[in-house]
């Protein structure tokens, strides 16, 4: 089951989002699904293993579509891993998809191990990612798989913020020849502007040089509000910066950013702890310092408050006024 | 094609071999290796279509060492088959050197890290998966250990093997009946163990898994159409030195020159007599 989901936006969030041109998109979760179907018909090396996730990964037409090239394992996340490993090393492209709360927990040690370790270019597809799911509770919910995965050597980490990004990352994961996870939610997003994607690159969505957001996946569309906020209400240019490869990290960007501007903000719809917020400020720290004002955005280091992806974005500051409220705190300190 | 008699020669010499390894890198599994050296043997020597020239080879037979600790009887096997220069496993478990403790793909001749348990099976039933999906005609083997089976995701790999009916997968259980506690049916029984595979939908067979007979007859070909096959192997833990046979303490005790020497003269003199060596 699905709890029901408001909509992420406010009204006035909304108004900015016109004002900008913003169109709404469909959620990445389907633009991964028709654009992994649209490359599957043409090559069928590419085989989808789901763990009874085949609808919430919007997988049905797949199936329907291209059965021979989909593998069910039930209720197994462990099972799914380690099958999709072999699967990849007898030369399958495989995309193992299964909600991120139970891939990147339930079946840590096989990525580490059998995908990782043992060099098998799996995609991983961490589905309903972050707290999309939010009103199911935290068991459903994915706040740790950012830090976990960083940890471990040879798997990049993907988290598209728009469907173009999400339409590329899948592209680019069809093509790798390495361990790559990618990251999906289920909401659906505006199309950002500035349209590349580069694999390991950042994306520059908005220039400025008062402040920066430097943020991923869902979250950086609030970011972009609030940048367009600020730059009415207080005059303040704020650069937004996508980082849809948390890892490896666009390390040029998030320096330059420091270099430039007095506040630098990240957001992520993850823990605090050791998702990019953590990767940017050791990648800042390690070069030249910085004596801006720096503030990791993000779930703190508790179980979120019950409620939709909306509420609890809202509840943590992961908002168009949340985030123009901690740049105005940060550069008045 | 090796005869009976010449196989039999091979895995003293083997079981001489990972003693010396062993003693050498202070350090090894040296119950467990001794317990699936006859199974390696078979294997690698009879079964498995694989070899330094063909390990590259989409179509070519694949061994996943799931228990991956006795990797010492690996690594001499695999010397043996011309995969590397045995003179290579003197740096086993030394600074700098691919050779350690657990099987890597940086060791040519292994197909896939391991050494966490309970992760062979999974990864043989998606190159199994693989191959139906392919058409091939190439077989999947994993060697599991009777302690590793208490992993939960072989329970799942079980079912989903019989579920898609892999014939071309073949997991073995080096059932020697001991682990690091004590005794499996001690520390987490598996038992019955044939009945639990079959009734995951296994073809089931149990070989002394120190015959070289049974377990050539018993690889040779998939036990069943349309199902996996299971080979228990009952093994006697640190087999072909008495002192080390059936005792717990010699899961990973390496030798000190006294008993290796001891160990190394009942292979020796295993090795005089052929006609005990023909079984």
């Amino acid at each position: 089951m699905s709890a029901p989901a408001p909509p992420i936006h406010s009204v006035a969030a909304q108004t900015v989002a016109a004002k900008l041109g913003l169109k709404l998109g469909r959620p990445n979760l389907e633009v991964f699904a028709s654009t992994l179907l649209e490359l599957a018909s043409a090559d069928e090396s590419i085989v989808v293993v789901t763990s009874d996730s085949r609808g919430s990964g919007k997988l049905v037409p797949f199936a329907k579509a291209l059965p021979k090239q989909i593998v069910e394992v039930g209720i197994a996340e462990q099972n799914l891993v380690g099958i999709a490993a072999g699967l990849a090393s007898v030369g399958k492209k495989v995309f193992a998809v299964s909600p991120a709360c139970f891939l990147t927990a339930r079946s840590f040690e096989q990525i580490k191990n059998d995908v990782a370790y043992s060099a098998n270019p799996v995609a991983l597809v961490g589905i309903s990612a972050g707290v999309s799911y939010g009103a199911l509770g935290s068991t459903h919910h994915s706040l740790h798989d950012l830090a976990a995965l960083r940890a471990v050597n040879n798997i990049s980490l993907v988290v598209p913020a728009d469907n173009f990004e999400a339409s590329e990352a899948v592209r680019c994961a069809a093509k790798f020849s390495a361990p790559v996870y990618l990251r999906f939610g289920k909401a659906p997003l505006y199309d950002l502007p500035e349209h590349k994607f580069e694999f390991g690159c950042s994306r520059l969505v908005r220039p400025g040089n008062d402040a920066a957001f430097i943020a991923t996946g869902e979250t950086v569309i609030h970011a972009l509000l609030a940048a367009q906020l600020l730059e009415e209400t207080d005059g303040l240019k704020c650069r937004v910066v996508s980082v849809p490869t948390v890892k490896p990290l666009d390390i040029d960007a998030v320096r330059d950013a420091a270099s430039v501007c007095g506040a630098v903000v990240t957001v992520e719809e993850h823990m605090v702890h050791g998702g990019l917020g953590e990767a940017c400020a050791s990648t800042i720290i390690q070069g030249n310092g910085y004596k801006g004002r720096f503030k990791i955005v993000g779930i703190p280091d508790e179980y979120t408050v019950p409620g939709s992806q909306a509420d609890i974005f809202h509840h943590y500051g992961i908002s168009m006024i949340g985030l123009a409220e901690t740049v105005r705190g940060l550069l008045k300190r | 094609m090796y005869t009976d008699r010449q196989l039999a020669y091979k895995s003293l010499q083997y079981r001489r071999e990972i003693l010396s390894v062993i003693k050498r890198a202070g350090a090894g599994h040296t119950g467990g290796s001794l317990s699936c050296t006859d199974i390696l043997n078979v294997l690698y020597n009879r079964v498995l279509r694989v070899t330094p020239e063909t390990f590259s080879s989409p179509t070519r037979d694949r061994y996943v060492q799931s228990k991956g600790h006795s990797v010492e009887a690996l690594f001499v096997v695999l010397a043996d088959q011309g995969f590397f220069p045995s003179k290579e496993l003197e740096t086993l478990c030394q600074y700098g050197s691919h050779f350690v403790g657990h099987p890597t793909r940086k060791v040519p001749g292994v197909e896939q890290n391991t050494g966490a348990l309970g992760h062979g099976l999974p990864i043989c039933t998606g190159m199994a998966l693989g191959g139906k999906m392919d058409g091939a005609d190439f077989r999947v083997f994993t060697l599991l250990g009777d302690g590793e089976l208490a992993e939960g995701s072989n329970w799942e790999a079980a079912l989903a093997a019989a579920h898609y009916g892999l014939d071309n997968l073949t997991a073995i259980v080096d059932c020697n009946a001991l682990q690091i506690t004590g005794p499996t049916r001690e520390v987490m029984s598996t038992e019955p163990l044939i009945e639990k595979f079959a009734a995951f939908g296994w073809a089931v067979r149990t070989v002394d898994g120190h015959d070289l007979g049974e377990l050539s007859a018993a690889f040779a070909k998939p036990l069943a159409l349309g199902q996996p096959s299971l080979v228990i192997a009952r093994t006697t833990k640190g087999k072909g030195v008495s002192f080390m046979e059936n005792q717990v303490g010699w899961h990973h005790r390496v030798p000190n020159e006294e008993e290796l020497a001891q160990a190394l003269r009942e292979i020796d003199d295993a090795l005089e007599l052929p006609s005990e060596a023909e079984g």
